[in-house]
């Protein structure tokens, strides 16, 4: 029988207990983006413009199942005509160093504005997509994510 | 939301049970020829089809005891309605009588003097007793057995086997589906193995390759049952890959997958099914919000939150069943189709006492022969409990009250956690402890009991971590299973409070003061979900201390403080 006493490093305590993955929960002092700059990201690249609900389909679990690579899947409603396209498409995180997760171009040659990626999330927070369409009208929506410690499952 | 209304009280439901009550002590004998297995199988029958459904046996072979929680709260639009009802206000919902047959079997207070009398319940040799009843009554070709998963783990013998004892016990009883989730612990390839040699189906529509997001496992099978098409959609515990260890599955993502559902429902309504059936392991708040959400599904048959009603639930067009946990119940549906859609549907929840059902002679060897290479091991009493040893309860329970006392002692710590498990027998007072009811308490793939140390902040963390999984208003964000147990630490929880927020005034009770966020301290536990976590298996660490201990005495635990409920 081997007991071992371990010095706790951060990997250790992250184990516990059927505690695991919340790196957010013990990460060492790092500043974490917020609603601002989230909001001054979106501000720089339309300024005071309106936002509209709707068109946009963003899918993220309620909780990840691995903070490192959450799945992220956006689609945008759109005929993808010349005169009626999807121009581009930004996904943006509340509680990550920095805002910015991915942002995508599309031409009405891509035939629908869909794209998938994985993004790695620090803790618990809302993401956050805009879609601009070829009309200069805007739209966004949020999900938010859970990043768990997880274990204990009955 | 649900109305007292759209509960159905199924016809032949706890009537044919509720009989006497308030009774007091009446003696064994007298339980024993007040019911008999003609009173747990009378059902009037309706239709061609029925579906039996049995699930969280937790590989428990042999009767047992299994008390029902006497906390289970529920939050946000749940709170107060079933299943988080308990003793009394249980009762009195579902219109049982205390001191009853039911009574015993659905709650936990007058546990002991009921149990006395009653008996154990559950064995798979008196399941198959039901199941063969139910099928030489209606005709083989009427019955449909599905399992909701957490079959395969929970005892030393479905450990030592990796579920093979319970793959055969399944087996033999002609299971047509089933789905997982603990099933999952013994690594990917075992439950590929399975699912791919096993005689039954092993279903899970929300189960995806994390690459190319190619489904894993067959999501659903369509069955034709006394005429009736019908289609079983699998769905695995959503939380798997957050509640367990996700490295013994590297490959495989969860989730709940609503979408998908709906296609999988939509697609076998275009292959002709007249009935469509959920076997799920969501947990019953997950299903009873996702039968709000999806259209098409006749009948959630749940699972995971170990919850057993003997009555229905329905949501829209759809009822959801909960069939207990442990082997206490056999739930049997009747169901009637006309013009292709379900027209009426009868339930009942049949409660499996071992003393008034006959065993099935060639299941009971099965078991017999399955447990045979262990039985030297299983019967060994290692030692021996003053006090009723349960583990349900969102907040404690006596058995992990010992479990978190063995690690306190048997590591040397100042705090010990123990998992918020809902499975493991329950021990009555004088009983002897077994190797057996040892290992019905610990028996996983992860089991090594760590020492380390951490922050008073970490430890809070932990505790808002995992009361969210539990007190999220929203049950898509819930992860199930129970708070964690502490041991050397007291705290309070507002479990109507946000994430964060819940937990204050945390306390290290051999000194009575408050935990400091900075200060570190040493703690203990078992069940890390992290790969390569060291130190003894639990079973060890509990054992040991049961043996030096001398007789097991559990004082009433007040270390945590509940509000907001």
């Amino acid at each position: 029988m081997v007991f071992t006493k371990v010095e706790t490093s951060r990997r250790d305590v992250l184990a516990l207990a059927g505690i695991a993955g919340l790196a957010a929960l013990l990460a060492p002092r790092m500043s974490f983006a917020d609603v601002a700059a989230v909001d001054a990201e979106i501000k720089k690249l339309y300024g005071d413009k309106k936002f509209e609900s709707g068109k946009i389909k963003l899918d993220v679990p309620e909780i990840a199942e691995n903070g490192l690579v959450v799945p992220v899947n956006v689609e945008v409603e759109s005929p993808m005509t010349d005169a009626d396209y999807v121009k581009a498409v930004h996904v943006f995180a509340d509680g990550n160093p920095l805002p910015g997760i991915v942002s995508y171009k599309f031409t009405p040659a891509c035939g629908k504005a869909a794209a998938s990626t994985r993004m790695r999330l620090a803790q618990t927070q809302n993401i956050i997509c805009i879609a601009e369409m070829s009309d200069g009208k805007l739209y966004s929506t949020k999900a938010s994510v859970k990043v768990t410690i997880g274990g204990c499952g009955g | 939301m649900i109305s007292r209304r759209e509960f159905l009280q199924a016809t032949a439901a706890a009537s044919a049970l509720t009989i006497g009550g308030g009774l007091g002590p009446i003696g064994r004998v007298a339980a024993q020829q007040r019911l008999t297995q003609a009173d747990i199988l009378k059902f009037d029958p309706l239709g061609t089809l029925t579906l039996l459904h049995i699930t969280d046996i937790h590989a428990q072979l042999m009767p047992l005891h299994f008390r029902e929680p006497s906390v289970n709260l529920g939050v946000g639009e749940v709170k107060g309605k079933p299943p988080h009802l308990t003793d009394a206000e249980f009762r009195n919902y579902f219109h049982i009588a205390t001191g009853s047959p039911d009574a015993f079997a659905l709650t936990a207070d007058d546990f002991v003097a009921l149990a006395r009398n009653y008996g154990r319940m559950g064995g798979m040799d008196r399941i198959a007793t039901l199941v063969e009843a139910v099928r030489a009554e209606r005709g083989a070709d009427k019955v449909l057995l599905l399992d909701g998963g957490d079959a395969w783990q929970g005892s030393w013998t479905s450990l030592q086997t990796k579920g093979q004892d319970m793959i055969d016990v399944m087996t033999a009883l002609k299971l047509d589906a089933m789905t997982g989730h603990w099933e999952f612990t013994y690594g990917a390839d075992r439950v590929k193995q399975v699912a791919d040699s096993a005689p039954f189906a092993f279903l899970a529509q929300n189960v995806r390759d994390n690459e190319w997001q190619e489904p894993v496992f067959e999501a659903r099978k369509m069955f034709e049952r006394g005429g009736v098409k019908v289609a079983v959609i699998g769905q695995a515990l959503p939380r798997t890959a957050v509640a367990n260890p996700r490295w013994m599955f590297p490959k495989w993502e969860f989730g709940i997958r609503e979408e998908d559902m709906q296609k999988q429902i939509d697609d076998a309504r275009a292959e002709g099914a007249e009935v469509v059936v959920l076997l799920s392991h969501n947990g019953f708040d997950v299903d009873r919000k996702l039968a709000g959400r999806v259209k098409g599904l006749d009948v959630i048959l749940t699972a995971h939150t170990h919850d057993a009603m003997p009555g229905l639930i329905k949501v829209g067009d759809t009822v959801l069943v909960a069939s207990g946990s442990h082997g206490k119940f056999v739930s049997r549906l009747d169901i009637a189709v006309k013009d292709r859609k379900v027209a009426d549907i009868r339930f009942k929840l049949m409660p499996v006492f071992a003393d008034a059902i006959k065993p099935d002679p060639a299941m009971a060897q099965l078991v017999d022969k399955l447990r045979a290479p262990y039985a030297q091991d299983l019967a060994r009493i290692v030692g021996k409990t003053d006090s009723l040893l349960y583990r349900r309860g969102n907040f404690n329970g006596t058995f992990d009250d010992l479990i978190c006392d063995a690690m306190l002692k048997q590591r040397d710590t100042e705090i010990a956690l123990s998992p918020g498990f809902r499975w493991g027998g329950t021990l009555l007072p004088d009983e002897n402890i077994t190797w057996e009811a040892i290992t019905n308490a610990t028996a996983i793939t992860y089991p090594n009991c760590y020492r380390t140390e951490m922050t008073g902040e970490q430890l809070k963390n932990v505790l808002e971590d995992i009361a969210d999984n539990i007190f999220h208003p929203d049950p898509y964000f819930q992860g199930g299973g129970d708070m964690v147990r502490t041991g050397g630490m007291g705290y309070a929880i507002d479990v109507s409070k946000e994430m964060g927020t819940r937990i204050s005034n945390m306390t290290h009770l051999k000194t009575g003061k408050p935990i400091e966020a900075s200060k570190k301290y040493t703690v203990s536990g078992w069940a890390s979900i992290n790969q390569n976590t060291e130190g003894p298996p639990i079973w060890e660490v509990l054992s040991k201390h049961v043996a030096q201990a001398g007789p097991v005495k559990i004082d009433p635990n007040s270390a945590v403080k509940v509000s907001g409920a």
